[in-house]
């Protein structure tokens, strides 16, 4: 077998092992130099970027892909002898799976590159590269597994590895305290979904997610389970009314790892399609559920803006703006669950939706990583992330404000940005379900623009501030951190039809095909 | 109803450690509390596996009759590692507060807001 073949087919394995290895080894390579230690972490990072994006080519082109582990053939999900139920620990990498891979490949890359420059003065990277690949294996194997509790394995080790990394620069204790805050509510949130492990493991003998699809009966314990599954995710990606540590852990955390953070997020955001899309779909009641993922997604959407409006730390803004756009990838995706057992409904505006809302996962995934990283290359250069006293840094952080400018123009949903592009699918396909929704949508997206106008008018317009005189651009690793994401950010938005044509159809389409996906482990179906 | 005396210790356990972590102030107070919260949820997936006069799930020596499953008892050995790993951390965490705050008791450590 040659090395090809080995990567392309033990490719799932591979996305959570490299990270875990390199964390692992990371403290031995800086031991030797720290010229050693960030050429392991940036070639580690490329390789494990590399594999993702192999995984998920093979993903797109063949369809989804099985890892068992510790199986005779990397995808003999049922063992001959085991009266056909899947014993094993199962990666499922459909397409969904694979655009979040995707998602953290790109933001991971752009992150380590950032990091090697913007964390160079300080102390103690050995351990903040290791919490990194933590947190990097936890992602991938939350997107990739199909295993329930497997799944809640990798949301505790991505808990403990955020927690660990958000309380980094301890901050005169704030980082300190933002990281307790956060990970009380994660430790809890994780035992909810122990709690529903076990619920279904007692009804239906199985871990496997697509195994509890088939036998999926939605009785009351289910309907319970299901209730801690949505409040401990919805808790996790930060979703109104349960997200008060969003702009603590955001605006604490070193600015690299928030733009990690956000992806972090994001992957208990997938958590939680995969739970009401793969697990429950049409069985239970998706017209109520799919509201009440309505009703977080506009909560979060006008509670998130509202609160951004008057902070005076860049960082904490930009948080209560993470919380807002959350809103709307749930609104656009609550719609497709709403509407789910209604075919009619579903093809008439019920796909698009749900894409607009995967596909603004991917965009602002993107746009915030970018904003949150020219935060911090503000912060680097001046040391302050009060807006109050900034000013004039457009004379000489050119590249900052350039990119500044695009994310920000794509967080507000202005042409020719990614942003734009999303929202105009969620804005057309939530007004023919509900006229209102839509309106709120666009004035929501109205007051993020007046939001950001402000911050870019205090960070870098006026006149050249005395203090700032001898302020430089930032370096040029994160320069060029920021570049990538730009150049994502600007892509997407001048050609979205083939990206959604490619990616997003194909993954909303894996999220709402329940049989497919149990098809794709259990076989026959 | 003594069958059922596990399930009910668990309500009873789950019932405590939420009342622990939801109203206590002291930091360590709300980590036992977590800590209670967890033992509830692994005394939940043991007894699930449990079977009435079921010998221990080891094929090589057991003889050919009832055994317990042997699943529930690797989830709850992960998640006892998951527990010990979350202890350490919110301990250190309450160490560095100690030291930067004076305090532990989180009416007291409030400094982030808006």
């Amino acid at each position: 077998m040659t090395v090809a073949d080995f990567l392309f087919t033990n490719a799932p394995a591979l996305l959570v092992v490299i990270p875990l290895f390199a964390a692992f080894i990371c403290p031995v390579a800086g031991k030797i130099s720290s010229t050693i230690r960030n050429l392991w972490v940036m070639g580690m990072m490329l390789v494990t970027a590399a594999v993702a994006f192999i995984l998920a080519f093979r993903v797109f082109v063949t369809g989804p892909v099985l890892y068992v582990f510790g199986a005779a053939a990397a995808n003999l999900a049922v063992p001959l002898d085991s009266g056909g139920i899947p014993i094993r620990i199962i990666f499922t990498v459909d397409a969904m799976s694979a655009f979040m891979d995707i998602i953290c490949a790109i933001v991971g890359v752009s992150v380590l590159l950032y990091s090697l420059s913007s964390e160079s003065r300080n102390s103690g990277l050995e351990g903040y590269y290791t919490l990194f690949f933590l947190m990097i294996a936890g992602v991938f194997g939350m997107v990739s597994t199909g295993d329930l509790f497997n799944f809640f394995v990798f949301l505790e080790i991505l808990s403990l590895a955020s927690a660990g990394m958000i309380a980094y620069r301890i901050d005169g204790g704030l980082a300190v305290e933002a990281a307790l805050k956060y990970f009380i509510l994660s430790t809890l949130g994780a035992i909810f979904v122990l709690f529903a492990i076990g619920v279904y493991y007692g009804q239906y003998n199985a871990l496997n997610i697509a195994m509890i699809a088939q036998r999926m009966q939605f009785t009351m314990l289910d309907k319970i389970a299901l209730v801690l599954l949505v409040a401990a995710l919805a808790m996790k990606c930060g979703a109104v009314p349960l997200h008060f540590w969003t702009p603590d852990a955001y605006s604490m955390a070193p600015s690299s790892v928030t733009a990690f953070l956000v992806v972090a997020s994001q992957a208990s955001l997938y958590g939680l399609f995969r739970v009401v899309f793969t697990m429950y779909n049409i069985t239970m009641n998706c017209v109520t559920v799919g509201w009440i993922i309505i009703i977080f997604g506009v909560l979060s959407m006008v509670v998130g803006v509202t609160m951004a409006i008057p902070q005076k730390d860049i960082k904490r803004l930009m948080a209560y703006h993470a919380v807002s756009q959350t809103g709307y990838m749930l609104l656009g995706v609550g719609v497709g669950l709403a509407v789910l057992g209604n075919t009619t409904l579903t093809s008439a505006f019920g796909f698009m939706a749900m894409e607009g809302g995967i596909f603004h996962i991917f965009n602002h995934a993107m746009y915030k990583g970018l904003l949150f990283l020219t935060a911090g290359a503000i912060f680097y250069r001046i040391g302050t992330r009060d807006l109050n006293r900034m000013g004039g840094l457009g004379h000489t952080m050119k590249y900052t404000m350039i990119f500044f400018i695009i994310g920000a123009l794509a967080i507000a949903g202005i042409p020719p940005f990614n942003g734009f592009a999303s929202k105009l699918m969620i804005y057309e396909s939530v007004y023919l379900f509900n006229p209102l929704l839509a309106i709120i949508a666009m004035v929501v997206s109205i007051l993020t623009l007046a939001s950001f106008v402000k911050v870019f008018h205090s960070v870098f317009m006026g006149p050249k501030l005395p203090e700032y005189a001898d302020v430089k651009e930032a370096p040029l690793p994160m320069l060029i951190g920021m570049g990538i994401l730009a150049a994502i950010v600007i892509l997407f938005g001048l050609f979205p039809q083939p990206v959604v044509d490619i990616l997003v159809a194909p993954a909303a389409h894996a999220l709402a095909d329940q049989g497919g996906y149990i098809a794709s482990v259990l076989g026959g179906a | 109803m003594l069958w059922n005396l596990p399930f009910i210790t668990v309500v009873v356990l789950t019932l405590i450690g939420l009342v622990t972590v939801l109203l206590k102030k002291n930091i360590i107070k709300i980590l036992l509390g977590i800590n209670i919260l967890n033992s509830a949820a692994n005394l939940f997936l043991i007894t699930l596996g449990y079977r009435e006069g079921g010998v221990a799930p080891i094929f090589t020596l057991a003889p050919s009759e009832l055994m317990v499953l042997p699943t529930p008892q690797a989830l709850v050995l992960t998640s006892i590692v998951i527990g010990v790993a979350t202890s350490a951390l919110v301990l250190s965490f309450a160490i560095v507060l100690q030291k930067k705050y004076g305090t532990v008791d989180i009416d007291k450590i409030r400094r982030l807001h808006g």
